[in-house]
């Protein structure tokens, strides 16, 4: 009999239907990936599972874990389950644990509302479970609290909670997805070894094809709450049947058309860029602690090119583009575009700057939601010396979002009217709208369904062509640099360890660190990558 | 946190001392002659100049200040004008009235103010959290002297369960002081009361939503159980924020109440002191009272610290 037997379920929240006949189920020992774009039902078919939904939701079908009917228990009977037979992994690390509470506290309270044990006992069975999460005590003693550990390693604790009474089955929804590449993998490793060591079954809840396929034994795909497609893994990635899959998978290996970079005259120039940042004194009088950002950072962009950069969320990137924004002062060093520097003395020079444009990662939050969809892409306009009044202003709007696949009608609209791919198009409307010569893209499709992301890629390469426009793009994502790059940079602490062209940084990595990110990065099958 | 205690402790002691100073030019450096304002217009010139010798007003700005803060530190807060008695005597026969009064208050309003917000956030949308949020609107809404009168004429006119005003003194016994300071905590207590439970039902709910509040329900804690061990602390900080405003307030704030039950409290000196032109009893109580409210905000950041501990370690 199956571990986790989900039969026909169907699931409305104040009358809207969410979940349409799903059927799936988990044997013990088993790891069942379910895939799907934002909005497909997946989490809520997990949260369906532990009966945690939301106020409204109504359920009819069968849910059986491990014999137990799911849709009739009492919520008494369900929270003697929940954390016991069942445990559950979420996605944000960041915000999944109580911030005022230790870590050890945090482990041991899952062993303390289940059974009858001393708190020292409880504590010491917490241990255990960090341990086996590969905390160790040395380093990571139960009295520590949330904010002293890194996500991974709060990701880690989530685990530990999850784990610790060692339940049959192991829920995780999108564990990984908020990590960096190789935190990514370890914590992908740790699960799959839990898994195997306790013959847990576990239903792993993803968008990314790539992150199950290593580890999957049978996948789900799911559309519109439906599932549209299952089957073993990784014998079903040659024999995708239904259209939404194959559309799938074709969009998680998408490489835009894009045409060779000829080379050209460098447009921005770094050279030996410094960027140091003082930390609050740790003794009245002592000197200040300095963190260095950006260390002796020098590269050159051409006009026309492409260029990649990459590395894990630490390593000066952000800080970079900031610098290259001229929205911070750089302590050392020049940052120039077409010979121009950015910092003009002690102001930002503004004829340079309406030379460049940025797309920020999170399509939801950089707009302002009261401004209508004019107004937000017209925006850049207050950066030239006579922006463009009336009709011209109008015409300059509808041609900015007619070049990003929007309509001219869009513009009366406002933000949340949008989908975030839409957004992330109105986005690179604003940036396109004053001409400039070049985008910088932080982590632009970062936050976007692998369909939608693939999409938004095939339009940048479009608009590369069209306009002439270079772009950098940075990003933790080693799969969309490779597609969309003609030369990389890989940055580490602060320090640019490897660059070159793109397809022979991949190919054959020099520096360890490189070779360890292109290692982590999860990978589709190779039969079904071509 | 013994870092963290003492910043706090420096920051103290430098808003005691911007704040001594401000009160200090306010009242003896800008323009008009202390004594003559005291005196009114129609004073002797050698009234005046008594009264100029007896203020201290004779000398440099420096030596009055540091004669002022001296003399303060050493519990000697002058001589009033009016009463002709020693300012410190005055105020500690006022802080017997107006100290418990607060406590009193505040300790009733927290003590409402508490179970009423976290039964309205845990059962949110339900009868109790309607009615328990109508009745705190009307608690804001409704004047503290209005409900203040309507008390006296329920509790102490028809009933006669209290006295309908004055203050019996601790030496009465502690039974007859605490009788005669009730229904005015009551009536302090309402609004604030009304305040805090709706400060708290907000924060609570804000903490709710919060995605540890799901992990702790993914480990099989039920409801209740999440929102007891995980959301009440967390929900804790604003509401800290507010009882520390409510202290200060009632401790100066009850001029009122203190009218409609003839207290002699703290409030009803200033209010005397302004009247009647006695500058020193006013600079003592203000700076005292500036004392109190430094404290009360020192006494909210270690409790913040206690509640939070990303604040022991980052500041």
């Amino acid at each position: 009999m199956s571990l986790l037997a989900i039969s026909n379920l169907d699931l409305e929240i104040h009358g809207t239907p969410i979940l349409r006949d799903v059927s799936l189920s988990v044997d013990p020992g088993q790891i069942v990936g379910i895939i799907g774009e934002s909005g497909s039902g997946k989490s809520m078919t997990a949260f369906a599972v532990l009966q945690l939904l939301p106020n409204g939701a109504a359920c009819r079908g069968r849910v059986a874990l491990s014999g137990h009917d799911m849709l009739a228990l009492s919520e008494p009977a369900l929270c003697a389950l929940r954390g016991n037979e069942v445990g559950m992994v979420f996605q944000e690390p960041m915000t999944a644990l109580n911030p005022i509470r230790t870590i050890g506290d945090q482990v041991a309270e899952t062993i303390l509302i289940h059974e009858t044990v001393s708190r020292d006992e409880a504590m010491k069975r917490a241990r255990d479970a960090l341990n086996r999460v590969e905390l160790p005590e040395d380093r990571f003693p139960l009295s520590r609290y949330p904010h002293e550990l890194s996500g991974g390693q709060r990701q880690r604790v989530v685990i530990a909670m999850a784990i610790a009474l060692r339940p049959k089955l192991l829920i995780a929804d999108e564990p990984t997805t908020a990590l960096d590449v190789t935190t990514q993998a370890q914590i992908l490793d740790l699960l799959t070894r839990l898994v195997r060591e306790d013959g847990m079954g576990m239903l792993m809840i993803t968008h990314d094809l790539a992150v199950v396929a290593g580890m999957a034994d049978e996948i789900v795909i799911m559309q519109r709450g439906r599932v549209v497609e299952r089957g073993a893994c990784p014998a079903i990635f040659s024999a995708l049947k239904h259209p939404y899959s194959q559309a799938l998978l074709a969009a998680s290996s998408h490489h835009p058309d894009r045409d060779a970079h000829q080379a050209a005259p460098p447009l921005l120039e770094l050279r030996r860029v410094v960027r140091d940042y003082r930390l609050p004194r740790k003794t009245l009088f002592g000197p200040p602690q300095v963190i260095h950002a950006v260390r002796d950072v020098s590269f050159a962009v051409e006009r026309g090119e492409s260029l990649g950069l990459v590395g894990e969320s630490g390593c000066g990137k952000s800080t970079l583009t900031r610098a290259i924004l001229g929205l911070e002062q750089v302590q050392g060093g020049s940052i120039t575009l077409d010979g121009q520097p950015v910092f003009d003395g002690q102001v930002v020079n503004r004829a340079v700057r309406r030379r460049m444009q940025v797309v920020f990662q999170d399509p939801y939050g950089s707009f302002n939601p009261r401004h209508r969809v004019a107004r937000l892409v017209a925006e850049p306009f207050h950066l030239l010396e006579s922006p463009p009044q009336g009709a011209a202003r109008e015409a300059a709007i509808d041609v900015a979002l007619l070049s990003v696949g929007l309509t001219a009608d869009d513009k009366h609209k406002y933000i949340h009217e949008f989908s975030g791919g839409q957004r992330q198009r109105i986005a690179i409307a604003r940036a396109l709208i004053i001409k400039p010569d070049l985008i910088i893209l932080d982590e632009a499709v970062s936050a976007l369904d692998v369909q939608v992301h693939a999409q938004i890629l095939d339009l940048l390469a479009d608009l590369s062509t069209r306009f002439g426009l270079t772009y950098l793009f940075i990003s933790h994502d080693l799969s969309v640099v490779r597609s969309i790059t003609d030369r990389v940079l890989v940055m580490k602490s602060g320090e640019i360890v490897e660059q070159g062209p793109t397809a022979e940084v991949f190919d054959a990595p020099r520096h360890p660190y490189t070779q360890q990110l292109i290692a982590a990065a999860p990978k589709l099958p190779d039969s079904t990558a071509a | 946190m013994v870092r963290y205690t003492l910043k706090r402790l420096v920051s103290l002691v430098i808003s005691l001392a911007v704040a001594s100073v401000v009160i200090f030019l306010a009242i003896e450096v800008l323009p008009g002659d202390p004594a003559a304002y005291m005196l009114g217009v129609n004073a002797q010139e050698d009234t005046l100049a008594a009264l100029r010798d007896q203020l201290g007003l004779n000398g440099t700005a420096w030596a009055r200040y540091s004669t002022w803060i001296g003399g303060m530190l050493q519990g000697d807060f002058g001589t009033s004008y009016t009463y002709r008695t020693p300012v410190a005597e005055m105020i500690g026969d006022r802080m017997q009235v107006s100290l418990p009064l607060a406590l009193m208050a505040l300790t009733l309003s927290t003590v409402i103010a508490f179970p009423a917000g976290i039964l309205a956030a845990s059962r949110r949308g339900s009868f109790a959290d309607v009615l328990i949020m109508g009745i705190t609107q009307l608690g804001v809404a409704i004047p503290n002297f209005w409900f203040a009168m309507l008390m006296v004429l329920v509790f102490a006119i028809n009933l006669r369960w209290f006295g309908a005003g004055g203050f019996a003194g601790w030496e009465a016994g502690l039974l007859p002081g605490l009788k005669s300071l009730t229904l005015p905590a009551i009536a302090l207590a309402l609004p604030q009361a009304s305040i805090l439970a709706r400060i708290m039902r907000s924060s609570l709910l804000d903490t709710l939503t919060e995605d540890f509040i799901r992990t702790a329900r993914a480990k099989g804690l039920s409801r209740a159980q999440a929102l007891r061990r995980h959301a009440l602390r967390n929900a804790l900080i604003p509401v800290l924020t507010i009882i520390g405003l409510q202290f200060s307030f009632l401790l100066a704030g009850a001029i009122i109440i203190e009218n409609v039950f003839f207290l002699p409290g703290l409030g009803r000196l200033i209010f005397q002191a302004i009247s009647s032109r006695d500058l020193i009893v006013v600079e003592s109580v203000v700076m005292l009272l500036v004392f109190a409210v430094v404290m009360v905000n020192f006494a909210v950041e270690i409790a913040y610290a206690l509640v939070d501990p990303r604040l022991r370690a980052s500041r």
